[in-house]
């Protein structure tokens, strides 16, 4: 039997998507503004969404059986689409409203220490804030603060970063056996926690630190070591016995400064060759920091929209430069030297020492220049 | 008025199973389960018209229907004793004085829905109980009325007790699940509804223990004839726990025809406010629904009376009414500060949201806050505009009705009572020497037309 296909609009773009997908999913098949932010859901992980409320959508008409309007915002993570299901995300006033709302409740206790935060660069609370928050805030109180944590040698919680979406509590219900940290006490004095001060020990544990949206969960072989900015990303791959192997390394020329899951435009973990979750064990991540110990592939797509697109690729073999070859030996800064060719600029002025953008009395006096 | 829930609560020795046989007890079970098969229960419940009394008065007899029953999987019922919203205490009254009413209809309700194990799910506090509704359930087991093929009827049933930890959100119907399978109490996402998936993932419906004890004498008098006491869509009788500033604070039954005026000043009822003092305002319904200054509690907005059922209550939608609830009456007079008492429910939701989703986490605290500073006179007039802010933005956001139940009491207490917020803005040195705040609002004062 072939896939019962249901036709949703979303923002007044008509699709048509398996039954049974929810209304994000089919917004992500859209892409773009379209597709609601989505801060705990993930769709690697059964039972994950509908604790944040980033994606709250409005459905105008619930079906073509019942067109009524659904009375309040819905989780679009966790609601799925009917057949002629009328929904508004970007185009509806009063998710704008709420999603604002929400941004905002999430940075009341929030540190906002993200020129210290390892994760900056790749937050997706960063982005979020960025894309739907407010430049102020109206929050006068002291923020919420714990201590941080090792969870053993290799993941750090800082606590009070956390947004409290729990997907790492779903990592670790569902990848490791027996799951060691979860959340304790409610309301908001709960905290992810392992209780008794202890080390996550489990192959995958450190899974944990992709899925995390924010800095409260990072890398402790990486910690302060670079900006994820300067390092490089190559796809990478080797043959471990534990997992698919197929890792993302951060290179900074010959030095990998650390591995992680390949993660895709969701920023969610990709799958692998044969369609699962492409999760990487310990080792993978915290062991092998060595070009030797991977098969590189090739360096890997980054969005433009990401400040990683911005590295700069260090030891990165440069063109050859053959400007003094054929200019007589000399090297000239711009491409054009515009001292040789023109006559009316004063070739003694060297633009680049001029304060300000250059004006027509830049040339009259040499006033302006910087004394050097 | 005759009581038809407490009418044996005095009885010496009703707690315990030979006196309340002697009064007529476990007849219902004999009815239904000799005379009648599971649906004509359910049909019978239908009739009456018993809405949930648990806070959201939806009609009983239809979520019982709404039960799936796919071949070959358990169902269950839940007995909802978790009973800790501020200001509602009469399940407690109900289950310490005649926990054997409560088996009974427990009884009569798992043979409706086919649920052959039910549970009681007590909130932890409530310790003492425990043992009185384990006492009592051992002797109906002796007597017959709980066990295997329970008086040659073919259906098996037992009740379990389970205690909570003292968490008012395990109160909520998914929370409560989840807490009864070993886990943390955090409501679950709808759907799938308990009706569909509940615990263990099997259909299962939850009750308030008052809508289960009503169930008794709908079998025993009729549905249709338990559907004539009271009046409109609220029938039957109600228990009502009054508290607060009144003489004679308890539990009472109603048939919801009575007007507010007459419960809290007649002397079979609440008695009056003690000292001479005036009505300020009253919680008609338990602490999540809206505060009533007096004027809009006494008459509604368009002048009427008003009534003590879930019509009237609710009469003016939340502009100029309030809600039925779970039914705790909570009363004020003169002497109370509206800013202090919705610091006090501001703090208490702060500590009981179970903190999953972001709006409920993070508004309760910030509301308790700014509440905090003008209760403190450290607060601004904009604060009033933001706490009515940060409400709004919770209300309707939440994974479930917790957010919403912290943001009612705030929004209701800013709409009716504003000066009173303003005064303590204005006045930081004088709110903080006195702890009550205006008094003018005892007096009645002019509705706003159309509102
Ligand atoms: C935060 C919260 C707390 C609740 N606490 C209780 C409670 O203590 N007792 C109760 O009977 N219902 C409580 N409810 C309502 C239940 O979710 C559910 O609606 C009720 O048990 C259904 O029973 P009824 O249909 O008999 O009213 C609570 C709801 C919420 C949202
Ligand atoms: S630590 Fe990270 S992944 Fe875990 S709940 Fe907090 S924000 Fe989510
Ligand atoms: S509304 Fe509050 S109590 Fe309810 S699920 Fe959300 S955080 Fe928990
Ligand atoms: S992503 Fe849907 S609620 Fe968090």
């Amino acid at each position: 039997m072939s896939e019962q296909l249901i036709k949703v609009t979303i923002d007044n773009i008509t699709l048509e998507v398996p039954a049974g997908t929810t209304i994000l999913n089919a917004a992500r098949m859209v892409g773009g503004e379209v597709a609601p932010p989505a801060m705990c859901y993930y769709s690697k992980l059964e039972g994950s969404g509908g604790k944040c409320r980033t994606c709250l959508v409005e459905v105008s008409k619930g079906s073509e059986k019942d067109p009524r309007p659904m009375p309040k915002l819905v989780a679009s993570c966790r609601t799925t689409v009917m057949e002629g299901m009328e929904v508004k995300n970007i185009t509806s006033e009063k998710v704008i409203d709420a999603r604002n709302g929400v941004v905002e409740m999430l940075l009341i206790n929030h540190p906002l220490d993200c020129p210290v935060c390892d994760q900056a660069g790749e937050c997706d609370l960063q982005d979020l804030s960025y894309g739907h928050g407010k430049a102020g805030t109206r929050y006068e109180f002291p923020r919420r603060t714990f201590d941080r944590h090792d969870l053993g040698p290799y993941i750090q919680l800082h606590m009070t970063r956390c947004i409290l979406c729990y997907r790492c509590v779903y990592v670790a219900d569902q990848l490791t056996g027996k799951r060691e940290h979860g959340v304790l006490d409610r309301g908001d004095h709960s905290q992810i926690a392992t209780y008794i001060e202890r080390s996550l020990e489990n192959d995958f544990i450190g899974n944990v630190i992709d899925v995390c949206p924010v800095g409260a969960l990072t890398d402790r072989t990486f910690r302060f070591k670079n900006r994820v900015w300067f390092l490089k990303p190559m796809n990478a791959h080797r043959d471990c016995p534990k997992c698919s192997g197929r890792v993302t390394l951060w290179n900074r020329g010959e030095e990998v400064y650390r591995v992680t899951a390949r993660k895709d435009q969701w920023g969610e973990i990709e799958n692998d060759e044969n369609g699962k979750t492409g999760w990487i064990c310990n080792e993978c991540r915290f062991e092998k920091k060595q070009t030797s110990d991977w098969v590189i592939e090739g360096p890997r797509d980054i969005s433009r929209q990401s400040v990683i697109s911005q590295n700069h690729y260090l030891k990165v073999e440069e063109p050859q430069n053959v400007l003094p070859e054929v200019m007589g030996g000399r090297n000239p800064k711009l491409l054009m030297d515009i001292h040789d060719v023109s006559d009316v600029n004063k070739p003694e002025i060297h633009l680049s020492e001029i304060q300000g953008p250059a004006t027509s009395q830049t040339f009259e006096d040499n006033s302006n220049i910087n004394p050097q | 008025m005759k009581k038809i829930l407490l009418e044996n609560d005095h009885v010496e020795g009703i707690r315990f199973f030979e006196a309340y046989r002697k009064h007529g007890g476990y007849r219902s079970v004999e009815t239904a389960l000799k005379q009648m098969g599971p649906d004509a229960v359910v049909e019978e419940v239908k009739k009456s018209g018993l809405r949930g009394r648990g806070g959201a008065g939806f009609p009983t007899g239809m979520k019982w229907s709404f039960l799936a029953k796919p071949e070959g999987v358990p169902r269950y019922l839940i007995c909802n004793a978790d009973e800790s919203e501020p200001g509602t205490f009469k399940d407690r009254y109900l289950m310490e004085f005649l926990p054997h009413l409560l088996i009974e209809g427990m009884i009569v309700s798992s043979y409706a829905l086919g649920s052959n194990r039910s549970y009681i799910y007590i909130r932890g506090e409530y310790a003492w109980i425990v043992d009185i509704l384990e006492q009592a359930i051992a002797e109906a087991k002796q007597n017959g009325f709980l066990g295997k093929n329970i008086l040659g009827s073919g259906f098996d049933c037992e009740i379990y007790v389970q205690r909570g930890a003292g968490a008012y959100i395990c109160g909520e119907e998914t929370a409560l699940i989840e807490s009864l399978e070993g886990k943390r109490g955090n409501p679950r996402i709808k759907p799938p509804f308990p009706a569909v998936k509940g615990l263990w993932d099997c259909p299962t419906v939850v009750n308030n223990v008052e809508t289960l004890t009503a169930v008794v004498p709908i079998i025993n008098m009729g549905g249709e004839e338990y559907a004539k006491i009271g009046v409109g869509k609220s029938t039957g009788t109600k228990l009502i726990s009054a508290c607060g500033n009144i003489n004679k604070p308890g539990v009472y039954e109603i048939d919801m025809t009575i007007s507010v005026e007459e419960f809290i000043y007649s002397d079979e009822y609440c008695g009056g406010i003690p000292n001479g003092k005036k009505l300020k305002a009253c919680i008609p319904g338990g602490s999540s629904v809206p505060i009533l200054p007096a004027n809009l509690l006494l008459k509604t907005a368009k002048g009427e009376t008003r009534y003590m059922n879930y019509e009237s209550l609710a009469d003016g939608g939340f502009v100029s009414g309030s809600m039925m609830g779970s039914g705790g009456f909570i009363v004020l007079d003169d002497d109370q500060c509206v800013v202090r008492h919705t610091l006090t429910l501001a703090t208490f939701y702060r500590h009981e949201s179970c903190g999953q989703c972001s709006p409920c986490r993070e508004g309760t605290g910030w509301m308790e806050k700014v509440l905090k500073n003008i209760e403190y006179g450290k607060g601004k007039l904009s604060d009033i505009d933001l706490l009515w802010d940060i409400q709004r933005r919770i209300e309707g956001n939440t994974i479930c009705p917790l957010g919403d139940a912290a943001a009612w009491p705030v929004a209701a207490a800013i709409r009716h009572f504003r000066d009173e917020f303003e005064w303590h803005v204005l006045n930081p040195e004088e709110c903080l020497k006195r702890n009550y705040g205006l008094a003018g609002y005892a007096d009645p004062i002019h509705v706003p037309v159309g509102s």
